[in-house]
């Protein structure tokens, strides 16, 4: 028997843990084969001859006794072209490679299809020196992403062999590499990485571009940088899910993946059946050709929800490797600490908050670390960026998720149960919403859409500030008593509101707006506040400085005016100013 | 390997300990032995050569020496067949009707395995339940999984024997229907009263039953929706029947996980309950939906009971992360005698964006549904205002708010029991009721829609 592959037996059955023993060969985070049915689990824990296991697949049916087999790796992905449009498990399997309408046990490690035919294109040549990183070959995978084929961390050395252009398959040897040591390395489509170790970069880099979304409250209000991080915390109904839709459809990355992590089967139907159809309006390529899916749904084995975040962010650092820029939405990082939760529960271990394990916040601090604007290998640019949605319990932020969450992202997208019930989507909550990337981005924005963008933002949330202040006193008297420049601050607020900071995820129009017309809207409704207030400052009452055709004018302007808009906002500017000018006229004030 | 254990070790609520196993399956059944009758359990942990069993009828009775424990080797399973139809039976399976066994060759696992979600089709056909709020607000789909969230002495038994008699397909309506009604603790009224409105209604011939009753065995409680849904998802995708699962009171179900759960010794989260409370529940609701390679569907409209009428209540929380929407009940709606007393804000039905407007329902049926949630939202701030200044002194927008937020509670939601309103009726009910307000409180619609619906008078 191999020395590094142990070979035991089950001894104990909990739910997904396993304990096996006579195991003292095999070592932390090994990956282990349970059972006759081969079911994939993780050694999680060592004691003596015994060890604790996760199993990723259902331990219905095992039996004591069993035998477990070590296989001396750890928990492993291969990655290979074939991986984008496809959606996976947990760990990794391509979910079209399971037979029948249900996932069942006894597949063992299923891979991307190996026998997948593949035109290669080789950029080395005979003699020249690789290293680690570094391109070899090409595939045109889908008509978005050329799939970089790279030479696999730990190896480097000098050409000795390049196959001839061509189609292959995934196990075809490719190039051969002879190192200093004088060993060979045959390298093939597919290379192997174990999903908990980080891949290795050249350096990190400082942020600075923005990650573009269409959405007016993130782009404007909450902009997230490329490589950045952001949580979208919210109780059920606030629209999480839609959120994550909607930044998965409409953002500027060039990879998407998408981690369904404990949420629901229809969730993921849904993507699948509306992804082959949308069309990438900048790329006019269908947003299928970059989104790879990650799917363990609520019924499906929690062990695996525990390592899909870890599988997706693997995949992640592999095409950021090529150099794209990958986003990723994990939905819900809850599912995936309330698997942590079930898993300490079983092993015993002694509970922190809410039962939740004490280490809860170093593995977040670990996947969001994950994160990145960096330098590849191969002296290219890439990045990670990272969105996670959160389930708090009831809602209530407080809870030990969100808490921790908080302490290692930058943007935080509180999502509010009040905005909700009200229909006002997406629900984020302005005030209690934050960017830390307002400095960072600031640059980004100056030059590439307008040297105001953040004051206007600023002047705008100020104003909402106060429109939350005067609510509170409106709740208690009525809005009639409020001074007319007070009342012009709802109004605005509302029109700002309705106008700018809903928008509609299923207007064809409304859906994705480019940023040069989010400033332009910001820019007219501050315009026509502005204007109304120096009229009202000037003693004419608001009865008169309030136009109901203008105010629905900016109200309606993000379905009347199209996205490349032309003049329409400079006509706007003008009718709002003749009709100011008008009035004062009227009032003898100039 | 039917092997005969002699010795049980220990005994604690509805588990029992036995050591010294050396050869047992993880879920299997066990049969427990006693003079007084045979017993069924499950293997619900097994460690360090000792099993833990779940009985289901109960241990009271059972001593250390008085039982043989048998390990059948096989999971629980049921025989299925379409003679289920019409019949009642226990936690399970078993007959509780006076009937005979059911027989058949199609014995299935109570247990299914995860749908892959590749093999699901997303739901998109309503089903019109003939009640106003739900139709035109929160749409039911087929193969959706809506849960009730309710309260204790809220009429939830009536809007579900509503919705289960009244409910019809829009499309193609020749296809086989069937109703699976799962009670789980409840009380023997309460399940009376569901059978003699499925008698009333007619709906018994196509309905199949799984009672357990609230003196039932605790252990029951889990294997009742399981042999359920089981039936369900026989009927659905065996026979090409869309089955509409009504299951009460999850919160039963929930409380008998905790029981269990602290008798197996476990670490607990939220209020007691296990942390594989929302993995356990959602192997429950997930059975819902439609497959792509099947003709039949399963929509699930599981009942709750909010403990204290508190909707972060983990049960209530957790079901909501899992299901697609809720329908929430109001315990001031009811007590005003406006029934059925459905929440309108808090209610939510995911799936309604893809099944409703043109094509589906009507293509006015999106923007109604926009306009009549945010102008019923603004009722409500009004009214926390007018409370303080006194409706009198409201602005006249303010007013027609007030009068709109009456009407629309006195006829869109609360048309009774036993009203029947086709979805094309209470689509122009919501636009009668939108009349009353003037145009440009019509934020949320185009003029186009304002045009074609909006018949809005100028009160003298």
């Amino acid at each position: 028997m191999n020395r590094n592959k142990a070979l035991g037996h089950i001894y104990s059955i909990n739910g997904p843990v396993v304990k096996g023993l006579n195991l003292s060969e095999s070592h932390m985070r090994e990956m282990v084969l349970v059972g006759h049915q081969k079911r994939i689990g993780e050694i999680i824990g060592i004691k003596d001859e015994e060890a604790i296991i996760q199993v990723y697949e259902d331990t219905d049916g095992l039996m004591l006794g069993e035998p477990i087999e070590g296989t001396g790796e750890p928990l492993s992905l291969y990655l290979g072209p074939g991986m984008v449009g496809n959606i996976f498990d947990g760990i990794g399997r391509p979910l079209s490679r399971f037979e029948g309408d249900r996932v069942n046990t006894g597949y063992g490690l299923l891979t991307i299809d190996r026998k997948a035919p593949w035109e290669v294109t080789f950029c080395v040549d005979m003699g020249s020196k690789l290293r680690a990183g570094e391109c070899f070959a090409r595939v045109q995978e889908t008509k978005l992403i050329t799939h970089a084929l790279l030479v696999p961390i730990g190896i480097e050395g000098e050409v000795i062999f390049c196959a001839k252009e061509g189609v292959y398959t995934a196990e075809d040897i490719l190039i051969r590499l002879l190192d200093d040591k004088g060993r060979e390395h045959p390298l093939t489509l597919m290379q192997k990485w174990p999903v908990r170790t980080p891949r290795p970069v050249n350096e990190r880099l400082r942020l600075y571009k923005p990650l573009i979304t269409g959405q007016r409250i993130l782009d404007v209000f909450f902009p997230i940088a490329k490589g950045g991080t952001a949580a979208i915390p919210g109780g059920f109904g606030t629209g999480k899910t839609m959120t994550q839709h909607q930044l998965a459809k409409w953002s500027d990355a060039d990879l998407i993946i998408y981690i369904g992590c404990g949420e629901r089967g229809n969730e993921m139907t849904d993507v699948l059946e509306e992804f082959p159809k949308i069309v990438d309006p900048k790329s006019g390529h269908r947003l299928i050709e970059r989104t790879i899916l990650i799917a363990n749904t609520s019924n499906m084995p929690v062990a695996a929800r525990e390592a899909s975040i870890y599988t997706g962010i693997t995949m992640a650092e592999y095409f950021r490797d090529m150099g794209y820029h990958v986003a990723i939405m994990a939905d819900s990082t809850s599912r995936w600490a309330e698997a942590l939760r079930e898993i300490s529960g079983r092993l015993e271990e002694m509970p922190a908050e809410e039962g939740y394990p004490a280490y809860l916040s170093y593995r977040l601090a670990e996947f969001y670390e994950r994160a990145g604007y960096v330098e590849t290998l191969s002296h290219q640019e890439g990045s990670i960026t990272i969105i996670g949605a959160v389930s708090p319990a009831g809602g209530d932020f407080s809870e030990p998720v969100t808490e921790n969450t908080k302490r290692y992202i930058n943007v935080f997208l509180a999502l509010d149960r009040k905005l909700a019930y009200a229909r006002h989507y997406p629900a984020i909550n302005w005030l209690a919403s934050y960017s830390g990337y307002l400095n960072t981005l600031g640059k980004w924005y100056e030059t590439n859409v307008a040297e105001d963008v953040f004051l206007l933002r600023g002047k705008m949330m100020r104003l909402l500030q106060e429109e939350s202040k005067l609510l509170d006193i409106v709740q208690l008297v009525g809005e009639d008593v409020l001074p007319d420049d007070q009342r012009l601050v709802l109004e605005i607020a509302r029109i700002f509101k309705i106008g700018f900071l809903q928008q509609n995820a299923m207007h064809p129009e409304d859906t994705f707006v480019p940023l040069n017309k989010q400033y332009q809207m910001l820019g007219a409704i501050w315009h026509l506040y502005v204007r109304a207030n120096a009229c009202l400052s000037k003693g004419i009452p608001l009865s008169n400085v309030r136009s109901s055709e203008l105010f629905d004018r900016h109200i309606k302007m993000k379905y009347d005016i199209p996205n490349d808009f032309s003049n329409a906002f400079n006509q706007l500017k003008d009718d709002v100013d003749a009709f100011y000018d008008v009035l004062l006229e009227r009032y003898h004030v100039t | 390997m039917n092997r005969d254990y002699l010795k049980i070790d220990k005994i604690e609520g509805p588990l029992i300990f036995i050591k010294g196993i050396r050869e047992a399956r993880f879920g299997d059944l066990v049969e427990v032995r006693l003079t007084t009758g045979n017993r069924l359990g499950k293997i619900i942990k097994l460690e360090n050569e000792m099993a833990i069993i779940q009985v289901f009828e109960g241990t009271s009775g059972i001593g250390t020496y008085n039982a043989t424990v048998r390990f059948i080797g096989e999971p629980m399973t049921i025989r299925l067949s379409k003679n289920i139809l019409g019949r009642t039976f226990n936690g399970l399976g078993k007959p509780i009707d006076g009937g005979g066994e059911i027989y058949s060759p199609h014995e299935v696992d109570v247990n299914s395995a995860p749908i892959n979600p590749i093999a699901r089709q997303y739901p998109r056909d309503m089903i019109e339940t003939g009640i106003s709020s739900i139709d035109t607000l929160m749409t039911l789909i087929r193969g959706q999984k809506l849960p009730i969230f309710s309260g204790n002495g809220l009429p939830h038994k009536e809007l579900a024997a509503q919705i289960v008699s009244q409910a019809r397909l829009l499309n193609d309506s020749k296809d086989d229907f069937a109703v699976c009604f799962v009670a789980i603790g409840v009380t023997k009224d309460e399940g009376g009263y569901f059978i003699d409105r499925l008698v009333e209604s007619g709906a018994m011939g196509h309905s199949v039953l799984f009672i357990n009753y609230a003196d039932d065995p605790i252990a029951e409680r889990l294997s009742t929706p399981r042999c359920a849904l089981a039936a369900a998802e026989y009927l659905a995708f065996e026979e090409n029947m869309h089955v509409l699962v009504v299951m009460t009171d999850v919160t039963n179900y929930c409380e008998a996980l905790r029981e269990i759960s602290s008798a197996k010794e476990e670490v607990p989260s939220r209020k007691g309950y296990p942390g594989y409370l929302y993995s356990d529940l959602a192997l429950l609701y997930e059975r819902a939906g439609v497959l792509k390679a099947h003709h039949g569907s399963i929509t699930f409209l599981p009942i709750l009971t909010m403990p204290n009428d508190d909707i972060t209540h983990p049960i209530p929380d957790l079901t909501g992360y899992i299901t697609e929407g809720q329908i929430v009940l109001s315990r001031e709606l009811s007590n005003r005698d406006f029934l059925p007393p459905v929440n309108i804000l808090p209610s939510l039905s995911r799936l309604m964006k893809d099944g409703i407007g043109e094509g589906y329902t009507r293509e006015d049926h999106p923007a109604l549904f926009n306009q009549l949630f945010s102008s019923y939202s603004k009722v409500l701030e009004v009214r926390s205002l007018a409370q303080i200044i006194g409706e009198s002194d409201l602005s006249p927008l303010d007013q027609a708010y007030m009068a709109f937020g009456r009407l629309f509670e006195d006829q869109f939601i609360a048309q009774g029991f036993n009203t029947r309103r086709s979805i094309i009726e209470s689509l122009n009910l919501g636009w009668t009721l939108l009349s009353k307000l003037p145009p440009e409180a019509m934020d949320r619609l185009d003029d186009e829609m304002i045009k074609r619906y909006h018949r809005y008078v100028k009160p003298a």
